[in-house]
């Protein structure tokens, strides 16, 4: 088969995916709820002018208003990208192992179309729901947050970007177990390496604030071999207003054990050793899946 | 591919799974327009040697061709249809669907889909629920779109492997009618099958697997007429005794009122009832012994 060939069944694949998505209200769910914490959150963004001051003020100043919603959009953030993560996990862990165990692969898997274009197909599909997953979400929230207080984070699209290549690792790595493991091992494993990964960075940001060069390195480490919690760093340090740069770097190195604070953007080469590491995630996934018997 | 080669052939197919052998050294030939069946007990081997056939499992050891062509090559696939034992189509999808899916994965012209479907539909008696979700389809119903699936785009080899499962006594009627059907477009068809009532009015030649390898081929009629005769009259002297024990095989056995002859053939029936009446004994009954696939087995495995 040529690479026309091959590139038609990945789209039939891919469409198959996005249909099946659809018609078992999937998408509807994820929107559907999505669209609700976004809702709730501006509801919670909105009540912010109504605090009272630190020192007996009826009403916040808007400098410290903005600087809590800031805060509280990081926090939201966080769990748009922790749903973004466990829905990857739990769409991708399914897709090949599922099939495979209820019979629904082997006619497909019949046919003349190479399994590359199989795999491929189905991550295509599920990388289209979680860029536009996380592009609309984050955009959502970004606007119910500008409505309600005036403020908006200084690099919405990156911050976006991040959430999404976030989700975009998650989703190769649950596939990558798919074509080897059960569904809910594969679903297992890829959520268990997703926390070790964000505590690997929450223990290596430990380490740096308190000069421990080895415990700091962990968080490298974890950083370079699942690079999710770095791409998270990266949307912090998008979402972080300049004041709350400039405190975190006035506080010295302890801020660094502060989960939710970033000192600098992932540095360009880490944006692209995580592209790698998805390019290369999805290699393994295609290898394992044409050497796998059925 | 010249007309007089075979459709499938494999050489010392040897298939591994850890310390499980699930194919043996197995040698199979099928000519083209042949219903060929694949009998043997569960764990014989059969649906592995179809999945080697397919490319859906790599053999550990040994080769053939499919179509002319090795195994799993996208051609070879393009022109086969596939039932497999254990599946079920994604229950999200009408059942026209699923013959659209598998149209355009099949390669298949899309201006010939419409009508390639329609034939399949009407072949499987699924047109009236065409438009419904599979998950709403009886298990029969499932097995029928299965069988339509395999049957898409008219393809020159159709392999159905157990396609009787889920079919109650009327649909197991009707397929062995779809079989015939295929076998008069000139379609090769591979069956697998646990069933010796399955095989025995479609297929022309039957292979006996056991434990992965090749116990016996050709027509079923030959591989299990060596059953012998059970015979039961009265008035017998003697020498008509020592001459019906003399037609076997093995010794004369009793059996209430029934003579047993091991390895006595159907075409000794005649000249042993005329000798019997001529002896001056009377004959009530003549049986032709088949024995059952497990008793074939069971000399096929002590004849090797």
């Amino acid at each position: 088969m040529g690479k026309a060939g091959a590139m038609a069944c990945l789209w039939t694949i891919a469409r198959l995916t996005l249909r099946e998505g659809m018609r078992r209200r999937l998408l509807l769910a994820l929107g559907g709820l999505s669209l609700v914490g976004v809702l709730f959150t501006a509801w919670g963004y909105a009540e912010l002018p109504n605090l009272p001051g630190a020192r007996g003020e009826t009403r916040l100043a808007t400098d410290q208003m903005r600087l809590i919603a800031s805060q509280l959009l990081i926090l939201v953030m966080f769990m748009f990208s922790f749903v973004l993560a466990l829905a990857a996990v739990f769409a991708a862990a399914p897709s090949v192992a599922g099939e495979l165990e209820s019979g629904e692969m082997l006619a497909v898997l019949a046919r003349p179309i190479p399994r590359l274009s199989i795999l491929l197909g189905k991550w295509l599909a599920l990388a289209i729901v979680v860029v536009v997953y996380a592009v609309a979400a984050t955009a959502l929230e970004f606007g119910a947050a500008l409505l309600t207080t005036g403020y908006h984070p200084p690099h919405p699209i990156e911050a976006s970007l991040y959430v999404a290549g976030e989700g975009l690792v998650t989703l190769a790595l649950a596939m990558a177990l798919s074509t080897r493991v059960p569904p809910v091992t594969a679903g297992i494993v890829a959520m268990l390496l997703f926390g070790i990964a964000w505590v690997g960075g929450v223990v290596g940001g430990i380490g740096s604030a308190f000069s421990d060069p080895l415990v700091g390195q962990l968080g490298t480490v974890t950083r370079i071999l699942l690079p999710t919690d770095g791409l998270w760093r990266g949307a912090i340090f998008s979402l972080e207003p300049a004041q709350m740069v400039l405190a975190g770097a006035a506080a010295g190195p302890q801020i660094a054990a502060f989960p939710f604070y970033a000192s600098a953007p992932p540095p360009f080469v880490y944006v692209a050793w995580s592209v790698i590491w998805v390019v290369g995630m999805l290699a393994i996934a295609v290898v394992s899946f044409e050497r796998r018997d059925l | 591919m010249a007309a007089d080669s075979p459709v499938l052939e494999t050489r010392a197919l040897v298939k591994r799974y850890g310390r499980t052998t699930a194919l043996d050294g197995l040698d199979l030939r099928v000519d083209r327009g042949e219903v060929f069946a694949l009998l043997g007990a569960n764990g014989a081997g059969k649906t592995t040697a179809v999945k080697v056939l397919l490319g859906l499992t790599r053999p550990t050891s040994g080769n053939g061709e499919l179509l002319g062509l090795p195994f799993g090559d996208p051609e070879a696939r393009r022109r086969v249809g596939y039932l497999p034992e254990l599946f079920r189509y994604q229950g999200w999808l009408t059942g026209g669907e699923v013959l659209r899916l598998h149209a355009e994965l099949a390669g298949l012209a899309p201006q010939r889909w419409a009508d390639e479907i329609d034939t399949v539909l009407a072949t499987a008696d699924l047109r009236a629920r065409a438009d419904d979700r599979v998950s709403t389809y009886s298990k029969g119903m499932q097995q029928r779109l299965g069988l339509a699936v395999a049957m898409l785009g008219r393809p020159e080899v159709v392999v159905l492997d157990e396609p009787s499962t889920a079919l109650d006594p009327l649909g197991r009627h009707e397929l062995r009618g779809t079989i015939r059907g295929l076998r008069e477009l000139g379609t090769t068809v591979i069956l697998n099958s646990h069933q010796l009532t399955e095989v025995e009015q479609v297929c022309d030649r039957v292979a006996i697997i056991h434990l992965g390898r090749l116990l016996a081929v050709g027509p079923l009629t030959e591989l299990l007429s060596a059953g012998g005769i059970r015979l039961r009259a009265s008035g017998l002297g003697p020498d008509a005794e020592a001459e019906l024990a003399g037609a076997g095989d093995g010794e004369l056995e009793r059996d209430g009122p029934w003579f047993v002859i091991p390895g006595a053939t159907e075409e000794q029936i005649p000249g042993l009832v005329e000798m019997i009446v001529r002896s001056g004994g009377r004959v009530y009954g003549v049986e032709l012994m088949h024995p059952t696939l497990e008793e074939r087995f069971q000399q096929l495995l002590e004849s090797a």
